[in-house]
């Protein structure tokens, strides 16, 4: 037997797998491409997209009006250039006009810097707020310090600012105000709220939170806003009137603690008795054992509810347009009133939308995070 | 308890304002009230072109806001003390009632439900408005009449949604409404020819076809107006004093402009005036001003600091193409006119 030597040409090494296994390619056969109407919604769908997108690229800045002249004989600005664009083009010249006014209100033209600061403190706040190195007490001297600044800034009347009236403010403070004091004040006494609807042992508490949240939650907000800016100012004596978005503002906290307090509870509720029964064989106090315990653990399960309740009253601070505080929208609405730019409407609700998109994304995005960051413990 | 609660919030508002009383002497608690604080506070709406809407700086125009500032200056001396505090249709007469403002310049129609259920009193109209049409002028209509089986584009809960069911009710022609809330809506809904007819306020309409630019003559303004609403000012009842100083602005603004006193040439005017009721007007003899409780220079105030009703009217009105027609002075046949002041 004569032994046969084989010789095995060596496969020649491959850098990548083929380009229909693996890859853009192959995962478009896989999941786009996969049988003919899957072909077929795939290219419907795709042509739609690209119709739109090119429309929209097209309505948004190619054809769009950037500015408009000035008529000399009026001295106002001539919108013709737009009203021959309606329809093809946006306008964006009316926001280059109004921008200010939107953003601001009717807060004094030559004062707005001040808000502009408030702004940009508004944003500190938040981003410092969210970075878990400053989760620290030092955190509340932070809001105590950056808030007294807001309200000076506001209100002016000290170190030479001239003195701006509540009801000269407007825009984007006043939403962030109503919604940052909303939320901020509503949060412990929901926490206060939830826990006493838990008390078994205090009836009379007990009673009185569920009292609270029902009659609260049973009516809507703009019920609440009205008997806040209507009905209230009659139960007083003439001349004696807390301020109009005072009065707003704690019937938003009233309300925003209500459904905050429920969504509390059900974090209470979704912890295991174990917990409690540990903490109590523990020996500790009922305050110590809700705030290292329970709370914390609770908390921690009911974020994306939270968060969905943060981001929803949010945009419901905009309802004080009904009571004629000038919040974001109410802004935006008056801004467009003005008869010069009454059809380009879109424009401005486009550029309100985008705002409020921004803020309640990034809350979004965060409580991602922040959800990511917490469950590394329960993973491990 | 509550009956002793309420009392004594009773009591304890008596006594400020009889302390109040006591300090000032014009005899009217919100004349004092006014002076106390520096500024009036001027309840409008805020969002309305032609009447109250903030410019792009944010500072109130508008013929009612202007109206605002006559009586802050007749009161105070200065037009510029005033707060615009914005109300909507449905915080108006509560913001009134409560005293969160002291008058309210918002465009508010004078009926006698509201005078005699409300608590509150016109003192002046600083525009005659009604409800008007304006069609499409390719449907070749050419009066009210002649509107049978048309479409309205028309706002709810308003008082033109009323009068024009009324309107085609008693006329017995049929008609479509088509509801739209908000006003941007509306006009583009009409502009793209969703209705045949749109129908608001006379003024609105006229506002609105003026703004069309060169296609104003697809549209027309019919000169049928089926309403009357007389728009004005409103104080509350019980303070006689103030609600004669709000009507006697609104009169020294007519009769300045019967005499051709403008903001401009007031001065020139002062320095050389011998008609008795001119040298009146302008603080120079009687006590016009004390009647009132308020300085005399109060209608030179007023009207140096906003002008004569005329120059309110092609300050705010005249740009939006409303013709003044009625809102002129009575002797250029409109409905305007003011008594003697002597």
């Amino acid at each position: 037997m004569s032994t046969t030597t084989t010789t095995h040409t060596p496969v020649p090494e491959r850098s990548q797998p083929p380009l229909l296994v693996a890859g853009p390619i192959a995962w478009m056969r896989a999941n786009l491409f996969s049988s003919v109407w899957s072909s077929l919604v795939t290219l419907a769908l795709a042509y739609f997209l690209i119709k739109f997108t090119v429309g929209l690229i097209d309505w948004a800045f190619l054809k769009s009006v950037w500015t408009v002249p000035t008529d000399p004989a009026t001295g106002k600005l001539n919108p013709d250039a737009c009203r021959q664009a309606k329809g093809e083009g946006a306008c964006w010249a009316v926001i280059w006009d109004k921008y200010r006014f939107i953003l601001f209100g009717r807060y004094p033209f030559d004062e707005q810097w001040r808000a502009a600061i408030v702004l940009v403190l508004f944003l500190g706040l938040f981003i410092v707020s969210a970075m878990r190195r400053f989760w620290r007490p030092v955190l509340a001297l932070i809001w105590v310090a950056v808030l007294t600044a807001i309200f000076t800034l506001m209100w002016g009347g000290v170190f030479g600012l001239r003195y701006v009236a509540q009801d000269e403010w407007g825009g984007l403070p006043i939403t962030l105000i109503l919604s940052t004091f909303g939320l901020a004040c509503a949060f412990p006494i929901a926490v206060l709220v939830a826990l006493g609807r838990r008390a078994t042992n205090l009836p009379a508490v007990k009673l009185i939170c569920v009292i609270y949240i029902e009659v609260i939650r049973g009516v809507p907000l703009i019920s609440l806003l009205f008997m806040a800016s209507v009905m209230f100012p009659l139960f007083m004596p003439v001349g004696l009137n807390p301020d109009k978005l005072l009065r707003a503002q704690i019937a938003i906290i009233l309300f925003a603690a209500v459904y905050l307090a429920e969504v509390i509870r059900g974090g209470l509720q979704a912890l295991p008795k174990g917990q409690y029964e540990a903490a109590d064989a523990l020996g500790l106090s009922y305050w110590k054992k809700m705030g290292l315990i329970i709370l914390p653990q609770a908390l921690r399960l009911v974020i994306p509810p939270l968060v969905n309740t943060f981001i929803g009253f949010f945009k419901d601070t905009s309802l004080v347009l009904i009571i004629g505080i000038f919040d974001l929208l109410t802004s935006g609405k008056v801004a467009v009133a003005d008869p010069i730019w009454q059809a380009f409407s879109t424009e401005v609700y486009i550029m309100l939308g985008l705002i409020y998109f921004c803020f309640c994304f990034s809350m979004a995005r965060y409580s991602q995070s922040l959800e990511r960051e917490f469950s590394k413990s329960v993973r491990r | 308890m509550m009956r002793m609660t309420v009392g004594a919030l009773f009591a304890g508002a008596f006594l400020s304002v009889a302390s109040v009383g006591a300090q000032a002497q014009s005899g009217s608690a919100t004349i004092d009230a006014i002076i106390k604080r520096g500024e009036v506070n001027c309840g409008t709406a805020g969002n309305s072109p032609m009447f109250s809407l903030p410019d792009s700086q944010g500072v109130m125009r508008g013929i009612d806001a202007d109206s605002c500032r006559a009586v802050a200056a007749a009161i105070l001396g200065d037009a510029r003390k005033v707060k615009f505090i914005p109300t909507t249709a449905q915080n108006r007469f509560t913001a009134l009632q409560s005293g969160e403002v002291d008058l309210l310049y918002r465009s508010t129609t004078w009926t006698l439900g509201r005078e005699g259920n409300l608590g509150a009193l016109f003192a002046s109209v600083n525009f005659y408005d009604g409800t008007g049409f304006l069609v499409q002028a390719k449907l070749g209509v050419k009066s009210a009449k002649e509107m049978d089986g048309v479409s309205v584009c028309v706002a709810p809960g308003t008082s033109t949604e009323l009068a024009v069911a009324d309107f085609f009710r008693m006329t017995k022609m049929k008609f479509t409404p088509i509801i739209i809330a908000d006003v941007n809506e509306i006009q583009n809904a009409y502009l793209a020819g969703r209705c045949d007819a749109y129908s608001t306020d006379a003024s609105g309409l006229a506002g609105f076809r003026f703004q069309q630019g060169d296609k104003a003559k697809d549209h027309i303004l019919l000169p049928d107006i089926i309403s009357k609403e007389p728009l004005g000012a409103m104080v509350r009842k019980g303070d006689d004093k103030f609600f004669d100083i709000v009507r006697w602005t609104y009169f020294a603004q007519l009769i300045a402009e019967e005499y051709g006193v403008t903001q401009a040439n007031i001065d020139d005017i002062a320095k050389s005036a011998t008609v008795p009721e001119l040298r009146r007007l302008l603080g120079l003899e009687g006590d016009m001003g004390k009647a009132l409780g308020v300085d005399n220079k109060w209608a030179y105030n007023a009207i140096k600091g906003v002008g004569n009703f005329g120059e309110m009217w092609n300050r705010n009105i005249t740009p939006y193409g409303v013709p003044r027609g009625i809102n002129n002075l009575w002797n250029a046949g409109g409905l305007h006119y003011a008594p003697p002041m002597r």
